[in-house]
């Protein structure tokens, strides 16, 4: 035993001694099984919005832009829409939960308190919420794409890739998005975010239009834009022109997600425990 | 290794502390939350940290969870050093929040199975720990209805049963029927009691004095931050209050003239609503005004030691 001397430690049958670690599967399980019967309540919304919206984009921008555009583009039109959405999706269903569930769940509901209580540490709690919200936005990153199939988009065996795509990205934005929430004052805080930031990130990513017709400032901006590194994975595997120059974009899909995972534990922690 | 299995449920150190603060200091700011509290809540007994608005009862609930940290002093909960070996000592303890704090969305049964699986219940004794709560929560009947539908009690008791989905053996309770009816305080009172008997090690912080005096065998009273008297109520009211209370009533100016006969001859007295009462009655002798004389009680004692009146 590893016990320091003088504390006896007290073992309970059944349970027996418990090396209590970091990370602990049964604490990420119990987190996200908390998440998964609260979807059972509203998937169907959800489901709903992922698959209406994809198809509102691709009638609008196909129909109204399809006539001007061809010429500028190597590809489809419907092929250029339909996977500039599924950024554009998975975008919106990591960093939108990412700030109002964990705002709510966290000032209004107090469910992080709760959690808090019982054997789940900080690293653990956000951890868990943003793999949930992470494997959700890989699964729903691929409705715009069946979406896509009614509007004449060929299968590929490269968008079975997309999910995991999604993951990575979902990821690095809901962690962004719980960052957010740690700073919020209020909620009404996100407004700044949505039109300052999101909406100019997934417009200058080359989802709707190629950043190449950019000038160049705004080029640059396009480049250290995780979503634009996305998109033009999403876009290779789907259209079947995946090539070794796509690792440095998932290189950078992979550094931002770490980079903000730690940044969400260490900023809403501090929130957390005081 | 120890190779043999130990029996289970003995107390951490024989005979000894379910929880230890010693010097424990928090400050927020400005303020002094907690300023060097010394505190032992020996195993198998309700304690009840008794103590006015802001006197740091439910920061010192917090940090026994390490939801917040102290700036210097130990904790150590059931053999645990805090806040280092926190998450051990949360696998073996219940905490009920003063707060609301459940998923609306969720109904009892939702709830208690996400529990289950943080306190690490084993998967196939998961459904038998969830009845169990149910039933010593008296909820067995709206186990699949929702949260949001709940009565304000049925919330409190589901709070109740969800500190003790794993079959704690210590229990913190944050103010427990704060905002409760007197009939549903009633119900928790007999739950809170019926747990100590099984053996349940219970911290309870309160600003009723009356469920102090009902529920716990040790009453700690807490006052800025500090604990300033401990004992079992009896102790408290005998030595901070005497046996007697004499109660004066009368017109304010009369109660004026009493307030400063008493200051002038160092009676303990305070304002009782219409009447002013002097401690220790039974010492006074011939030099008591006219009044009506009581058995002293908690109150009573709490009021001489804080100067504060409450509930």
């Amino acid at each position: 035993m590893s016990a320091p001397a003088g504390i006896a430690r007290p073992e309970r049958a059944g349970t027996g001694a418990r090396k209590i670690g970091r990370l602990e599967p049964a604490a990420l399980a119990g987190v996200m099984s908390r998440d998964v019967s609260i979807f059972g309540r509203y998937w169907k919304a959800t489901t709903f919005s992922s698959v209406v919206q994809p198809t509102i984009y691709l009638l609008a921008f196909g129909l109204g832009f399809k006539s001007f555009m061809p010429h500028l583009l190597q590809v489809s039109y419907v092929q250029y829409v339909a996977t500039g959405v599924v950024a554009t999706a998975i975008l919106f269903s990591s960093a939108f939960p990412g700030m109002f569930n964990t705002f709510v769940r966290w000032q209004f509901q107090r469910t992080y308190d709760a959690m808090l209580a019982a054997p789940v540490d900080v690293e653990e709690l956000i951890t868990a919420e943003v793999l949930w919200i992470s494997i959700r936005a890989g699964v729903y990153g691929l409705a715009p794409l069946l979406v896509g199939f009614a509007f004449g988009l060929e299968p590929e065996f490269g968008m079975l890739l997309v999910p995991l795509i999604g993951f990575v990205t979902g990821f690095g934005f809901a962690a962004f998005g719980v960052t957010i929430a740690a700073v919020a004052k209020t909620i009404d805080n996100f407004n700044y975010i949505t039109s300052a930031v999101l909406t100019p990130m997934f417009l200058v990513a080359g989802t709707f239009f190629p950043v190449s017709n950019l000038p160049p400032g705004i080029r640059v901006v396009a480049e250290v834009n995780p979503l634009y590194h996305c998109v033009q994975l999403v876009r290779d595997a789907s259209l079947g022109h995946l090539h070794a120059g796509d690792l440095g974009h998932v290189g950078v899909l992979v550094a931002f997600a770490l980079i903000m995972w730690r940044l969400a534990i260490s900023q809403l922690g501090r929130r957390l425990i005081d | 290794m120890s190779g043999v299995s130990e029996p289970a449920a003995e107390p951490p150190r024989p005979g000894g502390e379910a929880i230890s603060l010693r010097g424990v200091v928090k400050r927020f700011g400005e303020i002094t939350a907690v300023d060097g509290l010394d505190l032992d809540v020996p195993s198998g007994v309700c304690f009840g940290l008794l103590g006015p608005n802001g006197a740091g009862k439910s920061t010192t609930m917090r940090m026994l969870t390490a939801q917040t940290l102290a700036d210097a002093g130990r904790i150590s909960v059931l053999g645990y050093e805090l806040p280092g070996e926190s998450k051990q000592s949360r696998l073996e303890m219940g905490v009920v929040p003063q707060l609301d704090n459940l998923d609306v969305e969720l109904t009892c049964r939702q709830i208690l199975a996400v529990f289950a699986r943080l306190y690490r219940v084993p998967r196939a004794e998961r459904e038998a720990a969830i009845e169990r709560a149910l039933r010593i929560a008296n909820l067995l009947p709206r186990a699949d209805t929702i949260v949001r539908e709940l009565s304000g009690g049925m919330r409190r008791r589901l709070l109740v049963a969800r500190g003790l989905i794993h079959e704690p053996r210590l229990l913190l309770l944050d103010e427990p029927t704060v905002g409760l009816d007197p009939q549903i305080r009633q119900e928790l009172w007999t739950l809170i009691d019926n747990l100590r008997s099984g053996g349940v090690t219970v911290l309870m912080s309160t600003h009723y004095i009356e469920e102090a005096e009902r529920l716990a065998d040790t009453v700690a009273v807490m006052s800025a931050g500090r604990i300033i008297a401990e004992g079992t109520p009896a102790e408290l009211v005998a030595a901070h209050a005497g046996e007697q209370v004499l109660e004066v009533y009368g017109p304010p100016d009369r109660l004026a003239e009493v307030a400063a006969l008493a200051a002038a001859n160092g009676w303990t007295s305070r304002r009782s609503g219409p009447a002013v009462a002097i401690m220790r009655a039974e010492t006074l002798n011939g030099a008591a005004p006219d009044g009506v004389r009581r058995p002293a009680n908690l109150e009573d004692a709490f009021v001489a030691l804080t100067g504060e009146e409450i509930e």
